[in-house]
């Protein structure tokens, strides 16, 4: 495993109370794979992506269990100084806002460039040229000129390439991309995400895709990891998740899309609203909207059940979920 | 067939560009809408997708009367609402209400849900008399879904979902006939999203209104719309039934834009063909001549670069009746189907599939 997170826990301690936002994540990855992470906001999705790249805010985050396993070392035993060197070179992140996450003062060029002159110690002459085979490689027509320009002269779609390409700059082994097409157009979304694959592929990345999206995941993931209140409720390889879930949750999420290809009924709603992460109700987390509860969910936690070798569920009836 | 509820012709919002500070010359001008026309019959859903920046929020603003058209005409039951003003212009926009996207800032934090719900019957006080709004707002409440006992919280003690739904509340207090949503579900979860689509289905029927509704996603437009209206750059490209926009599109723009969207099934991904425009959506203040698509279409040809293409039905499907058979903007019509059909081989087994690099 090129990744392994285990029974990661995060919490936020804030003046009205402690938040509970990871409780006990495990997911790995490997080289040349997409792992998609599926949840609403407030699933804890981000807060564990960002807790693997330390780039989480301590305080008020606080990492109180777990390990983060990258290529066999525990990232959180690391010094800073350790970390930093890690991040960036060996892993890289994606935003979902290309605009907010790019420096509106420093050219392109400076900050694709800034990659190769911090961690490789080139000159920026040197790094100017690689930044502009970079901007090259996402496909950025005319790259040589517009390597001078500054953020806002890009367009939505031009402007993520650009934080592909940085994240992609010094090769890592990992990436992870939190929401990376959510803020645009359907088909500047489909060349995105088309590219983001290609070079996932050529480089034999391992790929972390954070998303919302159901049909996002479809396209590009090997594994899904769907994550509920902070856990992970099920994880499955992607065509077994889509024909048969093993969750309550999972089903109420496919059902409750309206699909392109057919006129539905009435959609199917998952009654009420995702839990307070400083309130989490005792049990099943989800117990309180779920169609298939009982009294044992009400009381009882549910472990991860093994479904087969390849996926897990964390639900005290997941035969029976996976069964009607 | 009757007379439509709203009927839209030649619509047109340009945004003057200008130059220099006391004598101001205009260099030009933001086409954000240039040339729209659809009508909406009662008790219909129209929907309206399109990119950002293609006018349909634009659209949507001139409709309830936020933005003057440039030029135009908007008829409301056969009266052309652009011309009115005073107390005819008050009637008319008590009819017409608009859904807001965003629950979080369409929703004053120092109003109650009772004052936000109830600030409608001030201006129009003819609908409810002064004693009986309190027990109208509450009425409200319940008919979207909410606790009536909540007339007094602020909008910050709800979630998203409950906030679009008290939007959605304060656009029916005065019993419009038409509702324009624009993009009313976008900023919510995907298991709150459902909840309030079904919750505009059930209230169309109610209290028989008609909707413009306004969305990127078109998965949610298929699911709420009668007929399906696509905009690209200020104009309507491809409008007709939802069938025969989703399973027979005969605009390329239409086709690229329905082949993008992620289905959620990952058996299509090996079977459906995809078309991925290259390029971004031309500048407003600068749109192509001919036909505006032609700088990213694939059969664009010199005719294209010429002649600016009608929304009518293509000659070639003229004398055919069928689902082909609907308005299309387009030189070069033809029909190609791009979503896959409905369930095709989705129960068909295949083996031995996990495990490979992304399709």
């Amino acid at each position: 495993m090129l990744l392994e997170v285990r029974d990661l826990h995060v919490e936020f301690r804030t003046r009205d109370g402690v938040a509970k936002a990871v409780n006990g994540v495990n997911y790995g990855v490997d080289a040349g794979e997409t792992l998609a992470v599926l949840g609403e906001s407030g699933s804890g999705k981000s807060v564990t992506a960002q807790a693997v790249m330390g780039i989480l805010d301590m305080p008020p985050g606080k990492i109180t269990g777990g390990e983060i396993l990258f290529q066999g070392k525990d990232l959180l035993k690391l010094k800073e100084e350790e970390r930093r060197k890690v991040r960036g070179a060996e892993m890289a992140m994606i935003f979902q806002d290309a605009l907010s996450s790019l420096n509106p003062v420093l050219s392109v060029g400076d900050q694709l460039g800034e990659m190769f002159t911090v961690h490789r110690g080139m000159s920026r002459k040197d790094a100017r040229t690689k930044a502009i085979e970079l901007m090259d490689r996402v496909r950025i027509p005319a790259a040589k000129e517009r390597v001078r320009q500054f953020p806002h002269q890009f367009s939505g779609g031009m402007r993520q390439r650009i934080m592909i390409a940085m994240a992609l700059a010094l090769e890592p082994a990992l990436i992870i991309a939190d929401e990376p097409t959510t803020a645009l157009d359907v088909t500047v979304q489909a060349q995105v995400m088309d590219l983001l694959a290609e070079l996932q592929r050529e480089l034999r990345m391992g790929l972390i895709l954070i998303t919302h999206d159901l049909g996002v995941v479809a396209d590009v993931a090997d594994r899904i990891a769907v994550m509920y209140a902070g856990r992970i409720v099920e994880q499955a390889p992607v065509h077994d998740i889509y024909k048969a879930p093993a969750h309550p949750y999972t089903k109420g999420l496919l059902e409750s899309i309206p699909r392109l290809d057919q006129k539905g009924q009435e959609l199917y709603a998952i009654k009420g609203l995702p839990p307070n992460l400083m309130n989490i109700p005792p049990g099943c987390a989800f117990n309180p909207r779920c169609p298939m509860a009982q009294d044992v969910c009400r009381t009882d936690v549910p472990p991860l059940h093994e479904v087969d070798d390849q996926r897990v569920s964390a639900c005290h009836f997941w035969r029976e979920c996976l069964n009607g | 067939m009757a007379e439509p509820i709203l009927e839209v012709s030649g619509l047109v919002k340009h945004y003057p560009l200008t130059q220099g500070i006391v004598f101001k010359k205009q260099i030009g001008a933001v086409k954000a809408v240039d040339g729209v026309d659809f009508a909406l019959d009662k008790g219909e859903t129209l929907g309206i997708v399109g990119e950002s920046g293609c006018g349909k929020s634009t659209v949507a603003k001139m409709l309830v009367n936020l933005e003057k058209p440039t030029a135009g005409s908007i008829k409301y039951k056969g009266e052309d609402i652009t011309a009115l003003s005073g107390r005819a212009l008050r009637t008319v926009r008590r009819n017409i209400q608009m859904v807001f996207q965003d629950p979080y800032t369409s929703l004053n934090p120092r109003m109650t849900v009772g004052d936000i719900i109830g600030e409608p019957y001030e201006i129009h006080p003819e609908v409810a008399p002064k004693g009986d709004r309190r027990r109208k707002v509450q009425d409200l409440l319940d008919v979207v879904g909410l606790n009536p006992e909540y007339i007094n919280r602020y909008p910050h003690q709800f979630s998203g979902g409950q906030r679009q739904r008290i939007g959605i509340a304060r656009g029916l207090a005065l019993r419009p006939e038409i509702i324009v949503a624009d993009e009313p579900v976008s900023a919510l979860d995907v298991s709150v999203q459902a909840q309030v689509i079904n919750l505009l289905d059930r209230l169309q029927t109610e209290f028989e209104l008609s909707y413009l509704f306004i969305a990127h996603d078109l998965s949610i437009v298929r699911h709420i719309s009668d007929r399906v209206g696509v905009m690209y750059l200020g104009r309507i490209v491809e409008i007709g039934r939802d069938a025969e926009i989703y399973d027979h599109p005969t605009h390329p723009y239409t086709q690229a834009l329905l082949s993008a969207v992620p289905v959620p099934d990952p058996e299509a991904r090996e079977h459906r063909e995809r078309i991925i425009l290259s390029g971004d959506v031309p500048s407003p203040t600068n749109v192509p001549s001919g036909c505006r698509f032609r700088t990213r279409c694939w059969k664009a040809q010199e005719r294209c670069e010429l002649e600016v293409p009608l929304l009518a039905v293509p000659a070639e499907f003229r004398l055919m009746s069928g689902p082909a058979a609907h308005d299309s903007a387009c030189h070069f019509a033809e029909e190609k189907q791009v979503v896959p059909p409905e369930e095709p081989g989705r129960q068909q087994e295949e083996a031995g599939e996990h495990g490979n690099g992304p399709g």
